[in-house]
């Protein structure tokens, strides 16, 4: 039932996602930058919240007054920047919770995803506390309301000897302090919330900071809108007198007060820690095993460092080599390993031209050695006949290619796009194929992350290892196409065979043929 | 540069968010009670009593001079039993106990009842020893009149006789 409804959870997300490239495109895809969207959200209530922060008297009557004041006096700039703290603290709660959500239904919570997930779920709680404690600050009558509630829902717990709600009995009960207090708890918080942070990204190398430059415009561009259009505003000001009748609640801070209201603290605190309990617990449940991590071979390292530097998630570390003095070798920890294979594509010596019978390579994939690769890509060309001869480099991850081959198509799916060594295209091509195709997953949509970015990085000959000069790139072809992307897949193949069968074959590299070091 | 088909779509897809935030930040509305409905919260947070027996002179005397203190008084607290009446119908009939391992802590409650604005005859009655006293030592009654939305606390301060009802009028 789980594996149900993650599978239709990530159906969910992939034409979502799908949907919004076609107005974003993948690297300004606000639904494939989730994490990198909820930082930018976060920096915002920084930069607005040390604003705030300046200007905010800490007495009770003072406390209303100057935030008052920033809507009323100082619409313009004190008005707005409110207003942008407040919506971003709600689109960050947001993004947020769909981040989780998406995560889970691609299946990234165990294995060596496991540590990042489980660092994920405090933070949940950490911007929850900080998100209600903020509303507090303001003092007005939702403060009061969510002050109550919660005071209410936490004398449920047996924490405190005497009941917290107590504090907001009357109008007397409270004093100036407590609002210095509050202050330097939603600034604790958060600051904890960024520590958490931290460690949550810690096992990822080239963390997005921040989204694209286009969607940090176009989000900040539409909040200053919201800002102008409707402004945050105070209520009126708490009276311990009165009950807050009707109350504007925001649903994505304060959802759990009514929730409380309509049900028990009972069945609230159940459903909190049942729901902790249950993200902690779910990369423990029954999932797919972990795919085989990659395999040093010392011989053939030679500690160039490119495996260490495009592994996506800070698995490969170096230490001085055991058998070549003054050498480095690369050391893969399992914990962090993906499997995915790129650095067996970043390894120097994963180049097919190499005449050993068994092509042993510096780093490689026990599932999916580079020797194998060459072995049934030399096997596939071999059998290929026709007028346009192709061969298709595909993704395990993105769009299924199996369904192009042919008699002039040979095909080979990759644990991930980002293993191909750039030579292999070359040696195809000198094997006498007219045309090469390597589709991997749309861009912000690879599921190791890096993948496709250093694959174009290394066939566009900016980064290493890169495509040799000698391959004419109009022989290449590049597809992004993700999961469900079949029929694109296929239509962006016939017009590159169309286009290859209407130019010369001036650009052919010169012919290669491989010699067995036997022969 | 984006199609000016994609540049649309981004516009609707960002608008789209900005109002969905827009919205929920501040609505719908959550109406917590009901027009006519007033609030009587009843809080207190007390030490139950306890028996303290006078030492004789005999036992003071093998006590080290330090800690002489005419008084043997037990750690534990006594529950407190405490009942609320509105028009001379029970409403809440409790028994608070002391909080603690030992029982030597505070005793509280705190409840809320929704009640029809009106006025309302109010009592609440307390019995903070229930091992020496045999009835309620503490006892509060008034004729109260609450509007829509209003508060009353009935809170217990020994500084301010004990008992008392608490409601201000709205600011």
């Amino acid at each position: 039932m789980h594996a149900a409804m993650r599978n239709s959870a990530q159906s969910l997300f992939e034409r979502s996602e799908n949907f919004f490239d076609a107005s974003f495109g993948g690297a300004d895809n606000p639904l494939r930058h989730l994490g990198a969207l909820g930082l930018y959200f976060l920096w915002i209530l920084v930069a607005t919240g040390l604003y705030l922060y300046t200007v905010l008297d800490t007495s009770i009557e003072g406390v209303y007054r100057s935030i008052g004041y920033l809507s009323q006096q100082q619409w313009y700039l004190g008005g707005i920047i409110r207003s942008l703290h407040r919506y971003a603290s709600d689109a960050f709660v947001l993004v947020m919770m769909l981040h989780l959500l998406r995560e889970w239904a691609y299946g990234r919570y165990h294995g060596f995803r496991l540590y990042s997930w489980v660092t994920g779920v405090p933070l949940i709680w950490l911007a929850y506390i900080s998100g209600i404690g903020g509303y507090w600050i303001v003092w007005d009558r939702l403060a009061q309301f969510s002050a109550i509630a919660t005071t209410e829902l936490l004398d449920w717990l047996p924490i405190f000897s005497e009941p917290a709600a107590r504090n907001f009995l009357a109008p007397d009960s409270i004093n100036d302090r407590f609002f210095t207090v509050l202050v330097f708890i939603h600034i604790g918080i958060p600051l904890m919330l960024i520590l958490g942070l931290w460690a949550h990204v810690n096992r990822i190398s080239r963390v997005d900071y921040l989204p694209s430059r286009r969607l940090m415009l176009g989000v900040l561009l539409s909040f200053l809108a919201l800002s102008v259009l409707k402004p945050a505003q105070s209520e009126l000001p708490a009276d311990l007198a009165l009950v807050p009748a009707n109350v504007p609640v925001d649903w994505f801070i304060l959802f759990l007060h009514p929730l409380t209201d309509i049900s028990s603290p009972a069945a609230v605190w159940a459903l909190i820690f049942g729901t902790t309990i249950l993200l902690f617990a779910l990369p423990f449940l029954p999932h797919p095993a972990a795919a085989p991590i990659a395999v040093v071979d010392a011989a053939n390292c030679n500690g160039c460092s490119r495996c260490h530097v495009d592994c996506p998630y800070e698995a490969i570390t170096m230490a001085p080599h055991p058998d070549k003095p003054n050498h480095k070798i690369a050391i893969v920890d399992a914990d962090h390993c993906a499997g995915c294979g790129i650095c067996a594509g970043a390894c120097p010596s994963s180049t097919p031209f190499r005449s050993q019978e068994r092509l042993v390579t510096g780093i490689d994939m026990p599932q999916q050695p580079v020797d194998v690769l060459r072995q049934q890509l030399e096997a596939k060309l071999e059998k290929l006949e026709g007028k346009t001869k192709l061969v298709v480099f595909g993704c395990d991850q993105g769009a299924d290619v199996s369904a192009l081959a042919a008699r002039d198509t040979a095909t080979l799916s990759l644990i991930c796009t980002g293993m191909l060594p750039p030579s292999f295209i070359e040696y195809a091509l000198r094997s006498g194929i007219d045309g090469v195709v390597i589709s991997g997953c749309r861009e912000g949509g690879c599921d190791f992350r890096l993948g496709m970015e250093w694959t174009h990085a290394r066939l566009a000959r900016q980064r290493e290892p890169h495509l040799r000069n000698l391959v004419p790139l109009d022989r290449l072809q590049l597809i992004d196409a993700s999961r469900g992307d079949g029929k694109q897949l296929v239509a962006a193949v016939v017009e590159f065979r169309n286009r290859l069968e209407t130019q010369s074959n001036a650009t052919r590299p010169p012919a290669y043929t491989r010699k067995s070091h036997h022969a | 540069m984006p199609k000016p088909a994609a540049i649309v779509g981004q516009i609707i897809l960002y608008g789209a968010f900005a109002a969905f935030i827009g919205y929920f930040a501040t609505a719908p509305t959550y109406k917590q009670i009901p027009d006519d409905v007033a609030l009587i919260k009843l809080s207190m947070s007390h030490l139950g009593g306890r028996e303290c027996r006078k030492r004789t002179p005999e036992e003071l005397a093998k006590l080290p001079p330090n800690m002489r203190a005419p008084l043997d008084c037990p750690r534990g607290r006594s529950d407190i039993k405490l009942v609320l009446e509105l028009d001379g119908k029970p409403m809440f009939d409790t028994v608070m106990h002391p909080t603690g391992l030992s029982k030597d802590g505070i005793s509280t409650v705190y409840k809320r009842f929704e009640v029809k604005a009106g006025t309302y005859q109010l009592a609440v009655k307390m019995n903070d020893n229930l091992v020496l006293n045999p009835d309620f030592n503490f006892v509060k009654e008034a004729k109260v009149t609450l509007k829509p939305a209003q508060i009353l606390v009935i809170d217990f301060n020994p500084d301010r006789g004990g008992l008392f009802f608490q409601s201000a009028d709205a600011k």
